[in-house]
């Protein structure tokens, strides 16, 4: 099954990465040999087959919901790669374009 | 000194003859000798080692109790967090990130007195089977320089076969313990799913990946897979089951022992030196009076397909994390919100991680998740329903762990495909959350090691040891060391 150029730029965008011409022509026909070997599994029939996600047979794990101590805002913030000055806050781009609207 | 097992410096510190100290100026000094050649470190800081290792002396003199890898060094995977040491998946990403705490396995070495030694180079967030796909560099196999160590916890394996450090920790997700273990020729030791917690491993895939030790021989694996297996209520997947002394019986033959062979670890693709030296490893427990029984599993040769959609499926998520935000690479780009995500991650993943995240992202994208990922799901049921069938008729399934020895550095770097296909007997084994051990059964021709593969019953680690004994207590193999 190969891909077209155009859907793997779509995935790319998906995918949050933003890369060369170049890198998406070659994982264009990476991807496409990789899709091309997987595809083997519809020789397979699984009707019937429950899907398995995880091995162990283990559903809704608690714990008692007792407070345990967390990180301290300092540590919180020591790889952040932009602090804000004299705060406690990770500091981001802005999320939304300041000119228009705001909508909740 | 470097080239004894951790069970043999405990004893020369029990018996008065080795400090920790000195037996960490050793391993230092091999470290600094040896690692321009083998490249297995990432980091590794020697005043820290040091200081590590006065301490347990001072507890030994002041007669205070030790653990049970009291001045033992241990080196680790750069992918499991360590408090205020960078740890950095040999990634651009991560290549400042100082984690704020410990990873559970970290915190049981240092409760059990190891000195924690250095972090181990890998392929970029433990995706890869050379370890080629570091950021940073290469690292070679301490039997022929030009050759991989395999991976992704090549690092780790490295520095145990070639003796700058007696044991370390690594991660499998598809084989990244057993196969490296394999070239390298070592014991590794993927345990079943939840033994270990994976609380602090930077997740890949979370429903695959387990944490196990590296060892030159059996007795170590015992003693370390003992060190950090149990119970953490913040792994919610580590499940509550006693640890037995894994090295209490580990002399004791298995009575009545019944190896299953499946005859689809012995199909094309196996080179005739493996085969050759895992059929002798089959006939020396044939001649221990073992029995063995030909069993199938159906699947196994669709397992690479399933695992090469479920793994990069969940690394993809798990992956989402690293947008720059909080912590890792932040582009220096002026741009919006989601321009500085693209770019972030455009320019400090590499390039076998983007592919594995495109990947995943494909096969669960709106119109593919059905034909892909759901498809493989059912698929993984069936790999695990082929083990528990073949696992009824017998104590534990035996194959190669790879079809070939080391492969030379570069060979498979520009095709993802083939690198993928050195996983073949290994992934399996993952996507049904059983333990899986691989143990030196001899060498090629040329000198490169071979790996014997035992597969067991979830939990079912301690027999799978004691079996793995039974070969290695009449073989020699673990015993070598390479020239480097």
């Amino acid at each position: 099954m190969s891909l077209t150029l155009d859907q793997v730029r779509k995935v790319a965008t998906l995918a949050r990465l933003e890369l060369p011409e170049a890198d998406l022509v070659r994982m264009q026909s990476q991807l496409s040999a990789i899709l091309d070997y997987v595809a083997q599994l519809d020789e397979l029939n699984t009707d019937g087959v429950e899907p398995l996600a995880h091995p162990l047979p283990l559903q809704n794990v608690f714990r008692p919901d007792v407070p345990v101590p967390s990180l301290s805002p300092d540590e919180a913030l020591q790889n952040a790669p932009k602090r804000e000055k004299g705060s406690d806050y990770f500091s981001v781009p802005a999320v939304f374009d300041t000119d228009e609207p705001v909508s909740h | 000194m470097i080239e004894s097992t951790a069970t043999e410096l405990l004893a020369l510190q029990a018996a008065g003859k080795a400090s920790a100290a000195e037996i960490a100026d050793a391993f230092l000094a091999a470290y600094r000798d040896r690692e321009p050649k083998l490249k297995s470190f990432v980091s590794l800081d020697e005043a820290a080692v040091r200081a590590q290792a006065a301490a347990v002396d001072a507890k030994r003199k002041a007669g205070q109790p030790l653990g049970k890898l009291a001045g033992v060094p241990v080196a680790v995977k750069d992918v499991l967090c360590t408090k205020g040491v960078a740890t950095t998946c040999s990634s651009k990403v991560l290549v400042n990130f100082v984690p704020p705490y410990d990873a559970h396995v970290v915190e049981r070495l240092r409760a059990e007195d190891a000195v924690l030694f250095g972090k181990t180079n890998m392929d970029e967030f433990a995706m890869g089977s050379s370890t080629e796909n570091s950021a940073f560099q290469v690292t070679r196999n301490p039997w022929d320089t030009a050759r991989i160590p395999g991976g992704s916890s090549g690092g780790a394996a490295a520095c145990v076969a070639g003796c700058q450090a007696p044991l370390s920790l690594g991660t499998d997700t598809g084989g990244s313990i057993r196969q490296p273990a394999a070239l390298c020729g070592i014991v590794g030791i993927k345990p079943t799913y939840g033994r270990v917690s994976r609380y602090g491993l930077i997740a890949f895939a979370s429903s695959l990946d387990q944490v196990g030790p590296f060892a030159h021989d059996v007795t170590d694996s015992a003693l370390l897979l003992e060190a950090i297996s149990g119970h953490d209520r913040r792994d919610s997947t580590c499940v509550n089951e006693p640890v037995p002394d894994y090295r209490k019986a580990l002399n004791e033959p298995v009575k009545g022992l019944k190896i299953g062979v499946p005859r689809e670890f012995f199909d094309k693709g196996l080179d005739g030196e493996v085969e050759s030296a895992v059929r002798d490893a089959l006939k020396e427990y044939q001649k221990q009076g073992a029995m063995l029984v030909d069993v199938s599993l159906p699947h196994s040769k669709y397992a690479l397909a399933a695992y090469y959609i479920v793994a990069p499926a969940e690394a993809s998520s798990n992956l989402a994390r690293f947008d720059g935000m909080h912590y890792g690479h932040r582009t220096k780009e002026k741009t919006d919100l989601i321009g500085t995500y693209a770019k972030s991650r455009g320019e400090a993943f590499g390039k076998e991680v983007q592919r594995r995240i495109m990947i995943g992202t494909y096969v669960l994208s709106s119109g593919y998740a059905d034909k892909y990922y759901h498809k493989a799901l059912k698929v993984r049921r069936l790999v695990k329903k082929d083990y528990d069938d073949a696992l009824a008729q017998c104590d534990v399934v035996m194959g190669p762990t790879t079809p070939t020895a080391a492969f030379r550095a570069g060979e498979k770097s520009d095709d993802p495909l083939a690198m993928y296909l050195s996983d073949v007997y290994t992934v399996s084994c993952n996507l049904a959350g059983i333990p899986g051990l691989s143990v030196p059964c001899g060498f090629t021709k040329t000198g490169l090691p071979i790996g014997l593969q035992l597969l067991g019953r979830p939990f079912d680690e301690e027999k799978l040891l004691r079996i793995a004994r039974m070969y290695e207590a009449a073989t020699d193999w673990h015993t070598r060391r390479p020239k480097v």
